[in-house]
């Protein structure tokens, strides 16, 4: 299975990418800012996501929340989503749509300070911290992607601080920062647009240009704090959490190897061996033969820079203790960093991910931001084409070698979350 | 630098649709197949009418324990080799019931279609239903039961529907049943449910992807060849509201970072003639992120994050509700907006405006949501639950569009019933004085304790 990809560079620096589908008549419109809370300086937590709440608030010829509207409208789906080194924005339209949904994006990138007032960031930032109680302080567990961050990377890095961001820091955002943040990192060389689906490349084409061809170019953003880390911890680093929670949860993750990187391929095959699905090692052992874990899983971060992280999540059943869920998960962390892996093992997980891939490919939305993703991070769009044979390329002696060099005791993060009442039974 | 002139749309291109035919397997099960060969990629779906509202007083949560359980071990294979066999071809199988019927999922690469299906096969002619997976799913549904008490969206949606529904209602109870009914299902349950339901006659495959239906019939006549049986008896349970009117049930819950709001009644049933006016009622109510709800409490007020209303369409009447999770000190203020918009929306027309963006919005997001193989067999498998014709999907945008902003009126006032309004709080304690004051009709406190 190959999807065409072509890809062009606007005069301004926005990259392009122009996938065509013509089974059914919709478009996909993806924009990816290559900035994320990595970005956000210090005092600032939590700002990259508020500026995205922010992108739905009108601009130039766009009034507030009329994009929602217009997208509604047109008979279209949107989101954007922030992330520790990226933003996207998207909207799947009828295909006769298309031209509204590229101009919408187009004022926004082009002319949003216009839309901004002191009231709309007031209310976007009670939004805001409304979605933080809900997603981070009101939800079992829910504080997790913060804590694990934090843990796994160390304080001066661009990864370590939260992404939702403390109601400390929102509080401080200001209109000036809105228009700073605007000026450095929402310009078009910053950015990718795709168009994946039932469009005319010729007349699609035109439209962008005459929407985004005037954008002026940015300043150039600052760089990225030094994202270099030692390939592994270096010492087991660990975090009890006392919380308000029916079930001891693990969380134990491992550095890995950037998004992208040959290595990074090797860990997802090892994350799939070890948490998807029922006859993976986690869930075989700890779910089905010892009765521990009511839920158990694994998966990378998928960060492109610097170092990624791979995770197991495992949820204790009730009368498992948090002591007898973290032995178990480490004895079978043990036994994998000790004998590696068998080819059936590798087999297995990489029909898995191949199977998965084909299903991401279905619908223009996913298969949008997968092209944005790969122009983002690496100026290749056409990597989507390969992934298949990359994972397929993963053999049991790269696995087995991963897991001898990288989930050994120097290099877990232990964050186990401790319901309140039982927290002293808890080896802290 | 912008382009100040907002574009006009082109004329839409035409969008049907997947053609599906229908055939009889020899066994009695209906076969309905999409033949959509965009990619290499085929799911399967085999409706079993056994949803868990038919499960009988006292042993809610046996039809998801049975359905769960289909998968985990036939007569000659254990539950992880039969996992096994799947997960080398890289597909995937699961089952589970929902309120309306029993469904057994199968996604995997066409090339590997005929052999997965040879799974399916031995699945649904010769479960074994070991002890030890029925006591670990008992186990896990009984987890899931221990979370939801430190889960307040979770206690929110139990506390609802216990407070909407009769006491003797299946839906007063969750799908997956209570700690006191799962812990009392046995095996003998579980393979009596299963003699009765699971025969060929009370079941329909359906198949959507990269097949043709001439391959897809003789595959899975050969595939299910082994299954036989005939349809056995089922309960019939209420759906009956509770008596009475206005109540409020505050779930406290010490450290509660916000509140979790849920107001609304009893609902329609999914065949009701005004499907389509409450849904696009509904719609412009909190269907949709500019609905009245949204907009009102989230951009208008920063309330929340977001706001919605629903009606849960099943068989029988399943809840209509307004669900939100707002700041501990505006939770008052908050249901009392919600209770405003419940008015306003009886009170007049729905503006041409609202209509119109609810219309195109729903006739334009058709097409998006059938993109996948998954989500076309789940819709012919819908089909067949909620026995609509085999044009619903090539009618719908027009039903869609030739709802009134009258209609949609009528739907309010019909079925929108603020007398019979109830409310849950999942929150701070300390609200029941701000409650008291709405004067919204009895408060009960529960204390939830973990």
């Amino acid at each position: 299975m190959r999807i065409p990809i072509e890809t062009l560079t606007l005069g301004n620096g926005l990259r392009l990418v122009l996938s065509e589908d013509h089974t059914a008549p919709i478009v996909a419109v993806n924009l990816w800012y290559h900035v994320g809370s990595g970005n956000e300086r210090e005092g600032r937590t939590g700002f990259a996501h508020l500026f995205e709440h922010m992108l739905f608030q009108g601009s130039e010829h766009v009034a507030a929340n009329e994009h929602f509207e217009l997208v509604a409208r047109a008979g279209g789906t949107l989101n954007g989503s922030t992330w520790l080194d990226r933003t996207n924005y998207y909207e799947t339209v009828p295909s006769n749509q298309l031209a509204v949904a590229l101009w919408l994006e187009a004022d926004r990138m082009g002319a949003l300070l216009p839309g901004m007032t002191q009231e709309k960031l007031d209310t976007q930032r009670e939004v805001v911290k409304n979605e933080r109680r809900w997603t981070v302080d009101n939800q079992p567990y829910g504080s997790w992607w913060e804590k694990l961050p934090a843990l796994a990377y160390p304080p001066e890095h661009p990864f370590h601080h939260s992404l939702i961001g403390s109601f400390e820091d929102l509080d401080a955002a200001s209109l000036s920062d809105v228009s700073e943040f605007f000026a450095t990192y929402y310009t078009p060389d910053n950015a990718v647009l795709t168009l994946a689906g039932d469009f005319e490349r010729v007349e699609a084409l035109a439209v962008i240009e005459r929407f985004f061809g005037n954008i002026p170019r940015g300043p150039g953003k600052p760089p990225l704090a030094d994202t270099a880390l030692p390939r592994v911890f270096g010492a087991p680093l660990r975090e009890v959490v006392r919380d308000n929670v029916s079930l001891p949860r693990l969380y134990l993750a491992f550095r890995c190897a950037p998004f992208g990187s040959p290595d990074h391929y090797v860990a997802s095959v090892c994350a799939t061996i070890l948490g998807t699905r029922k006859t993976s090692r986690l869930q075989r052992s700890l779910i089905r033969e010892k009765r521990i874990a009511a839920e158990a899983s694994a998966f990378t971060f998928d960060l492109a820079k610097g170092a990624d992280l791979l995770v197991l999540d495992v949820l204790a059943l009730p009368g498992v203790s948090a002591v007898a869920l973290e032995a178990a998960v480490v004895e079978e962390v043990e036994r994998v960093h000790r004998e590696g892996v068998t080819d059936e093992e590798v087999a297995r997980a990489i029909a898995l991910i191949e199977t998965g891939w084909t299903l991401s490919m279905e619908s223009a939305t996913d298969r949008a931001d997968k092209l944005s993703m790969f122009a983002t991070y690496f100026d290749d769009a056409g990597l989507v084409n390969e992934q298949a044979a990359k994972y397929r390329a993963v053999t049991r002696d790269d696995v087995t070698r991963f897991a001898r060099e990288c989930m050994g005791a120097d290099n877990r993060a232990t964050l186990l979350y401790v319901p309140a009442e039982s927290a002293t039974q808890a080896a802290a | 630098m912008t382009v100040a002139t907002r574009p006009q749309p082109g004329p839409p291109r035409p969008y049907e649709f997947p053609a599906f035919e229908r055939a009889t397997l020899g066994s009695g099960a209906k076969l309905l197949v999409a033949e959509v060969a965009k990619l290499p990629i085929v799911s399967v779906t085999v409706v079993i009418d056994a949803g868990a509202e038919s499960d009988p007083p006292g042993k809610e949560g046996l039809a998801q324990l049975t359905a769960r359980a289909l998968v985990e071990g036939t007569k000659s294979s254990s539950a992880l080799a039969l996992a096994g066999r799947i997960e080398k071809l890289g597909g995937v199988i699961d089952s589970d019931a929902g309120w309306d019927s029993a469904r057994l999922n199968l996604t995997c690469l066409s090339r590997h279609l005929e052999e997965s299906l040879q799974v399916m096969g031995e699945i649904l002619s010769a479960p074994g239903f070991p002890q030890e997976e029925l006591d670990r799913l008992r186990d896990e549904r009984l987890a899931e039961i221990e979370q939801i008490r430190s889960e307040p969206r979770g206690l929110a949606e139990e506390a609802f529907m216990e407070l909407v529904y009769a006491p003797d209602a299946r839906y007063a109870i969750p799908a997956g049943g209570s700690r006191e009914s799962v812990g009392g299902l046995t095996r003998e349950d579980v393979v009596l449910h299963h003699s009765r339901l699971y025969s060929p006659d009370n079941a329909s495959i359906v198949m959507a992807g990269d097949v043709s239906t001439s391959r897809a019939q003789s595959i899975v006549e050969r595939a299910l060849s082994g299954w036989s049986g005939k349809r056995g008896p089922s309960t019939s349970r209420s759906a009956a509201p509770a008596d009475g009117g206005r109540r409020t049930l505050l779930v406290a819950k010490e450290g509660a970072a916000q509140s979790e709001l849920r107001i609304g009644h009893v609902g329609l049933p999914r065949s009701h003639p005004d499907y389509f006016p409450f849904s696009i009622m509904n719609a412009a109510l909190g269907g949709v992120f500019s609905s009245r709800i949204n907009l009102n409490l989230r951009e208008r007020h920063g309330y929340t994050y977001g706001a919605h209303s629903i009606i849960d369409w099943r068989k029988a009447a399943g809840p209509f509700v307004v669900s939100t999770a707002v700041g501990t000190d505006v939770t008052a203020d908050a249901a009392r907006e919600i209770l405003g918009e419940l008015e306003r929306i009886r009170a007049e027309e729905i503006t041409a405006d609202e209509l119109s963006l609810v219309v195109s919005y729903l006739q334009g997001v058709f097409p998006i949501r059938y993109e996948s193989t998954a989500a076309i067999a789940g819709a012919l498998a819908n089909l067949v639950t909620y026995d609509l014709p085999d044009d619903y999907y090539d009618t719908y945008r027009d039903r869609v569009g030739a709802v009134t902003t009258a209609d949609a009126l009528r739907a309010a006032r019909e079925h929108v019933k603020p007398e019979s309004l109830q409310m849950v709080v999942v929150g701070d304690a300390g609200l029941r004085a701000k409650i008291d004051d709405m004067k919204f009709g009895p408060v009960d406190v529960r204390t939830e304790t973990p």
